[in-house]
């Protein structure tokens, strides 16, 4: 009986011992997730959507995250979007998501780019970044693992560290641009 | 007994030998290096004659027996007062050697952060895992960045000052100084002299993450004319492409990640977040010291930067094959 305590506690410990693993050397290929781009859809059944997992992955990974963070700071993002609460860009730190609020559409938003105003960053940035700053992104609102999320700035905090931000499931809203909407 | 000697001196000789080169504190080129050779060998002579004299003194006390005393309970006035002058002697000596010590450590501290008037003024931000480099000058139109591999004029007192863009880590180049830490949020300013021409390798000497061994950086020592042409030629912006296959590699650089972070004076690339490339041709070394610089070892950093430095900053990209020939080309040409 002893023995057998001893034996889980032991297995309980070594448990502990595994570390989230980071992959440095990123495939360069760039991915395909088949998501709709846009909410409107003919017909009353939804758009079918095939995800291969990455974005899972990426979520879940607080390493992808805190690069992420670091990117969403290099290259700028802050200029429209601000530290999440937007400017001339939309805020990232609500519910509210034009063009969908999924990992996978955030990568589409950010490799394809947007009417008004958002670039398309297709050959600039790598795939494996697009999708560390898309999950950073998700982070904003809350909507990643609280033990993998940012829990710290290197700079003076604007808001409170990611990990501590309540959860905001995605809803579909806001103000699509006319440029956006579909010829009527 | 002689073979032996001649033995254990080559071998003393040999281990001296590793304590010469481009990056040794035993083997100093400038008057603060100087400074800290003289009090290591110093403390080293000091502390070792104190180290032999006291083993000296254990063993004669061990070898020696005295006549057995018949009384081992009695007092010997005359005796314990000798005693007690000895030990009190030798523990005064001891407070006296560690005073006059910290003496000469307080002076030569005094010496090393001398400051004096300087000929140039030199801004090195640490960045995990590269040395960020800017020359200030009061003239605007002369400051310029350069990134991994600093030029000064031999004989000239050049001001370094140190902060970091990420976390802690520290500049030690040396032969020529001491080390001195980049914090982030603080500037840490030391001056550096290099009495002869010459090349001398730094390190960074904080660890600072998963390349901390990979960070080092090159400092070249050369005489006043040298150094302003090299000043010159960096002042100035990357000339444009010479042949047609520069000019591809210039335009695959433009279209693809590169100018998300690398910037080309000249050209519209112009990213902060990674080394100014505006004249990485002229540099010795790639990807801070790690590679000497080559037309191939630019073609393999680009194709995979995290089989040579795993962790770096510079991501796998999706390049054809023509484009890297072309980009490494492009590169190599910026003199």
């Amino acid at each position: 009986m002893k023995a057998l305590a001893a034996l889980a506690l032991a297995a309980l410990a070594l448990a502990g011992c595994q570390r989230e693993e980071r992959s440095f050397r990123s495939s360069p290929t760039e991915s395909e997730e088949k998501v709709a781009l846009v909410p409107l859809f003919p017909g009353s059944s939804g758009p079918t959507s095939e995800v291969s997992g990455k974005g899972k992955e990426f979520e879940g990974n607080a390493y992808h995250l805190a690069q992420g963070k670091t990117l969403y700071r290099w290259f700028n993002c802050v200029g429209c979007h601000a530290n999440g609460g937007g400017g001339s860009g939309p805020a990232l730190i609500d519910d509210v998501w034009i063009y969908g609020g999924s990992i996978e559409n955030i990568v589409h938003t950010i490799r394809e780019g947007r009417p008004n105003g958002m670039p398309s960053f297709r050959g600039k940035i790598p795939d494996d970044q697009i999708w560390q700053i898309a999950g950073y992104v998700r982070s904003m609102s809350g909507n990643v693992p609280k033990d993998a999320a940012p829990s710290r700035d290197d700079h003076m905090h604007p808001r409170p560290a990611e990990n501590r931000t309540p959860t905001f499931p995605p809803v579909t809203g806001g103000n699509t641009p006319p440029s956006g909407q579909a010829p009527q | 007994m002689k073979a032996r000697t001649a033995l254990l001196l080559s071998v003393l000789a040999l281990a001296l030998a590793g304590c010469r080169g481009w990056q040794s504190a035993l083997d100093p080129q400038g008057p603060q290096a100087r400074e800290l050779a003289w009090l290591f060998w110093m403390f080293t002579a000091v502390l070792t004659a104190i180290f032999v004299a006291v083993m000296i003194a254990l063993v004669v006390a061990l070898m020696r027996r005295g006549p057995p005393r018949a009384d081992p309970l009695a007092v010997d006035p005359a005796g314990e007062r000798r005693t007690n002058f000895v030990v009190a002697g030798l523990a005064a000596a001891t407070g006296v050697t560690v005073l006059v010590l910290t003496g000469f450590s307080f002076v030569s501290q005094r010496n090393l952060f001398r400051v004096e008037e300087e000929a140039v003024t030199i801004r090195i931000t640490g960045n995990q895992w590269w040395w960020d480099i800017r020359y200030e000058d009061a003239d605007a139109s002369r400051s310029f960045t350069t990134a991994n591999e600093i030029h000064i004029p031999t004989g000239r007192p050049v001001k370094v000052k140190l902060v970091s863009a990420d976390v802690i880590h520290s500049f030690w180049v040396p032969s020529l100084m001491g080390k001195q830490d980049l914090i982030p949020g603080q500037e840490n300013d030391i001056r550096l002299v290099a009495d002869r021409p010459g090349t001398y390798r730094g390190q960074c000497a904080e660890f600072c993450g998963l390349q901390h061994a990979h960070m080092g950086i090159l400092v070249v020592a050369e005489d006043e004319a040298a150094f302003d042409r090299w000043r010159d030629a960096q002042i100035r912006s990357a000339d444009p492409p010479d042949n047609p296959d520069r000019q591809k590699g210039l335009q695959a650089f433009l279209s693809r990640p590169c100018v998300m972070c690398h910037s080309v004076r000249g050209t519209p690339a112009g990213g902060r977040v990674a080394p100014d490339l505006t004249h990485v041709g002229s540099r010795r070394y790639l990807a801070a010291g790690t590679l000497p610089l080559s037309r191939g070892n630019l073609a393999a950093w680009i194709v995979d930067p995290h089989g040579i430095k795993p962790g770096v900053n510079m991501p796998t990209m999706k390049l054809d094959p023509d484009d890297i020939d072309f980009i490494a080309a492009y590169l190599e040409g910026l003199k």
